[in-house]
């Protein structure tokens, strides 16, 4: 098996000898310097780098993890995505107290499931300060795909201001990084452009942003990050090799702080074959966007003689990561335009439930009196209908579906509401208009068929991922609905997901936008009963 | 003093918290100032306006400040402490104390409402209660155009109303001075912006001919330089 790593390899029994079913991995989390575009910033790295070591497991293996604290602060590590006791889940205050400074916490678990997953801090803001690495669990019976050989592409932002210094930054001023505010000039441009009739319109829909105190323009709260492949810029040009005639894997995983991406590979189909871990029935896309904390597997054929470049645009177009699939080490391929920044546009709620087509489950809501989506909508594939088949295949959550009917078919025992809301002018997030500090935890009876039903009613798409549960994504495809841990709730969107509660103890639940999370778009989730 | 001593305490608290998954309600700051100078009738004028606030998101402790001085004298001077309480989306509710350095040492008691008004004006309104039981108030308002990302035009109004007439301060009853404004500024860095400003003000009623009598005039035209800050 060949694979690059960005990080430094853990060499463990996986390599040498698959028949051990149980391995120790040593962890270190320590500050490290970091220089991005020329600029060098302090950061928490694991094993001395970010992204930190892959960690490579077999379904069924007991693993042991020992991670020891050498900064001076309390850390933690979480392993997104897998299921396992409440107690191992690492979130400080939640599954556990920590880890002191000094000290060495053991973390015992054993592999139940196999996919494309990562680990990352669940300390104060470290994650974002480099706290991630990708974990792959080999499955005990083969993949129902075939690929040659795979690639983990771990897709991360990074911001030369600390995180707390952003998060101090958008506290004092909302706005702080938004420097693609309209203009009185984008006034006079969008007023001489509209014919007669829709002059009006232009003051509209300037006085509707203006009496809502919302801004069109405030698509992601922080821009000037640099988008990172495995650790590397754009200039850096990360390269996975690739031998003629191979059918390559590549494990996405989104670990940005606060960046969604559309990904494409320019030149090739990507057959997508899971998402978040779990194999789906394949489908073949020409991009995918991915959320803050998703991962998707795609399999890609390049042609013998070709170079590729992974392209993943950031969502709102201040930048891109890129890496390059090709046969020889420091080849370039042709770099994709960027595209148009977005906006956010005002859509009547009508045109909008006709737009998302087969999303049968999901309902657009207004926001205050109207609905608001991005203009790029294409790029999430929601407009994607049989009529509309030209242009570029875009995955949609509506193409995810189970290769295998695992989800408990019970219907629901009864049905939880989250509205995600927040205060974007004060810059604090919270769900059912209350903030995680304020808020007493979420029960849920052990045993149980729970239906969350998430409300977007806030212009900012939001990554909820709910830790040591599954959820069933109510996306219309019944007893085959895909399963996931983390559901991206676009603006004035309503999704539901099943969860069957069969893991007790208490867990976190939370926006995976790091700054939404930090600042109150989080709960626990105490599932009561069970097996202790 | 004793907003020092508040500043300090909250600060402590911030370094205090526990490194938790979600942080809760920590402990942020914030502060505007503004500097500037003036001629006015061939004397050099300086001010200063400045804001800002320590605490979380509900709860804040808010000061603010402002005078006028000329030739190293102030003309007026205030401090504001408040206790600013977060009520619906965009309001806060400020309780608190005024205390004027200049002219003469008075205090009140001060209550507020402060926020973001539909339209995105910025407002800032309270009433003042001083200790000899004069009641007073203040409006004000300001907006945005952005001609650039960095070249912002902050207009804006200022209205002082007064319940009953004070021959003693030149102050007649109602609506006494109205200030309309416009301030040019760059932002090189959010923190850092120099501007200008042009600002007409008026006196009305009362207020109006105690200002004739003294100066023959009830209105004046002010050009300002200045710096703005944020931290």
């Amino acid at each position: 098996m060949r694979f690059k790593l960005a990080g430094l390899l853990i060499a463990t029994s996986s390599l040498i000898a698959p028949a051990a079913l149980a391995d120790v991995y040593n962890l270190e989390i320590d500050q490290f310097e970091r220089t991005v575009d020329g600029e060098t910033l302090t950061g928490v790295s694991i094993n001395g780098t970010s992204p930190g070591p892959l960690l490579r497991l077999r379904e069924g293996e007991d693993v042991t993890i020992n991670v020891t604290n050498t900064l001076d602060v309390d850390t933690s590590l979480h392993w997104h995505g897998i299921i396992l006791d409440a107690g191992m889940d690492g979130v400080p205050g939640i599954s556990f107290d920590g880890i002191a400074p000094g000290e060495t916490y053991t973390y015992n678990f054993t592999a139940n499931q196999s996919g494309t997953y990562w680990y990352h801090g669940h300390s104060a803001l470290q994650e974002q300060e480099g706290v991630f690495a990708p974990i792959i669990i080999e499955p005990a019976k083969p993949d129902p795909f075939e690929y040659d050989r795979e690639h983990v592409i771990i897709l991360a932002d990074w911001l030369n201001d600390s995180p707390y210094k952003a998060l101090a930054n958008l506290k004092k001023r909302s706005n702080y990084y938004n420097y693609n505010r309209r203009t009185v000039f984008d006034f006079w441009r969008d007023w001489r452009n509209a014919d007669r009739g829709e002059k009006t319109d232009v003051i509209q829909e300037r006085l509707a942003w203006g009496r809502m105190r919302m801004d069109p323009t405030d698509i992601v709260d922080i821009t000037g990050y640099s988008f990172l492949v495995n650790g590397e810029t754009p200039e850096d040009n990360w390269s996975g090799l690739f031998e003629a005639g191979e059918k390559v894997r590549l494990r996405f995983i989104n670990a940005a702080a606060m960046t969604y991406f559309d990904v494409k590979i320019p030149g090739l189909k990507m057959t997508v074959v899971q998402a978040d871990g779990q194999n789906i029935e394949p489908v073949s896309v020409d991009e995918f966007p991915i959320a803050i904390a998703e991962t998707f597997d795609v399999i890609v054929e390049p042609e013998a003689g070709q170079s590729y470049t992974i392209f993943a645009a950031a969502k709102d177009r201040s930048g891109y990561a890129r890496g390059t699939l090709s046969e020889t080490p420091g080849t370039e391929a042709a770099i994709p335009e960027l595209g148009p920044r977005p906006e956010l546009t005002m859509a009547a709620m009508g045109e909008d439930h006709d737009s998302h087509g087969a999303m049968a489950e999901s309902e657009a809501v207004g926001i205050d009196e109207m609905t608001m989506n991005m203009s790029g909508d294409a790029h999430r594939g929601h407009g994607e209908m049989p009529a509309m088949e030209h242009g570029p295949k875009v995955l949609s959550y509506d193409d995810l579906r189970a290769l295998t009917p695992y989800t408990d078919r019970r219907a629901p025992d009864r049905e939880v509401e989250l509205r995600l809301t927040g205060n974007m002018e004060r810059y604090f997030w919270s769900i059912n208009d209350v903030k995680f500090g304020d808020a007493g935890p979420l029960e849920f009876n052990y045993g149980e068929r729970v239906r969350i039903t998430f409300k977007n009613e806030t212009m900012m798409e939001h990554p909820m991922h709910l830790h040591g549960l599954w959820m069933d994504l109510l996306n219309g495809e019944g007893d085959m609905a895909p399963r996931k841990h983390t559901i991206n709730i676009r603006p004035g969107e309503t999704i539901s997901a099943d969860v069957t509660v069969d893991a007790t103890g208490s867990w976190a639940f939370h926006c995976h936008i790091l700054q939404h999370a930090a600042t109150g778009m989080f709960r626990q989730v105490n599932v009561i009963g069970g097996v202790q | 003093m004793k907003s020092k001593i508040l500043i300090v305490g909250a600060l402590a608290m911030a370094t205090a918290l526990p490194a938790l998954a979600a942080e809760g309600d920590p402990v942020y700051n914030y502060t505007l100032a503004e500097a500037d100078i003036a001629e006015i009738d061939d004397e050099t004028v300086g001010a200063f306006d400045a804001q800002g606030w320590v605490g979380g998101d509900y709860n804040r402790f808010w000061w603010k400040t402002g005078g006028e001085f000329a030739d190293g004298d102030f003309d007026d001077a205030e401090v504001q402490a408040l206790y600013s309480r977060y009520i619906s989306k965009f309001w806060d509710a400020q309780i608190g104390v005024r205390y004027d350095l200049e002219s003469k040492g008075e205090t009140y008691g001060v209550i507020g409402l402060q926020g973001l008004a539909p339209y995105f004006f910025e407002v800032d309104a309270a009433a003042f209660v001083s200790s000899s039981g004069d009641v007073s108030a203040r409006f004000e308002a300001t907006g945005e155009l952005l001609f650039t990302q960095r070249l912002i035009l902050e207009p804006g109004i200022a209205l002082d109303f007064y319940a009953e007439d004070d021959p003693s301060r030149q102050i007649g009853s109602g609506l006494s001075t109205a200030e309309y404004g416009a301030q040019l500024r760059y932002e090189l860095t959010r923190e850092f912006a120099p501007y200008v400003a042009l600002t007409y003000e008026e006196a009305y009623g009362d207020t109006a001919y105690f200002q004739r009598l003294e100066t023959g005039s009830a209105n004046r035209t002010i050009f300002k330089v200045g710096i703005r800050t944020m931290f």
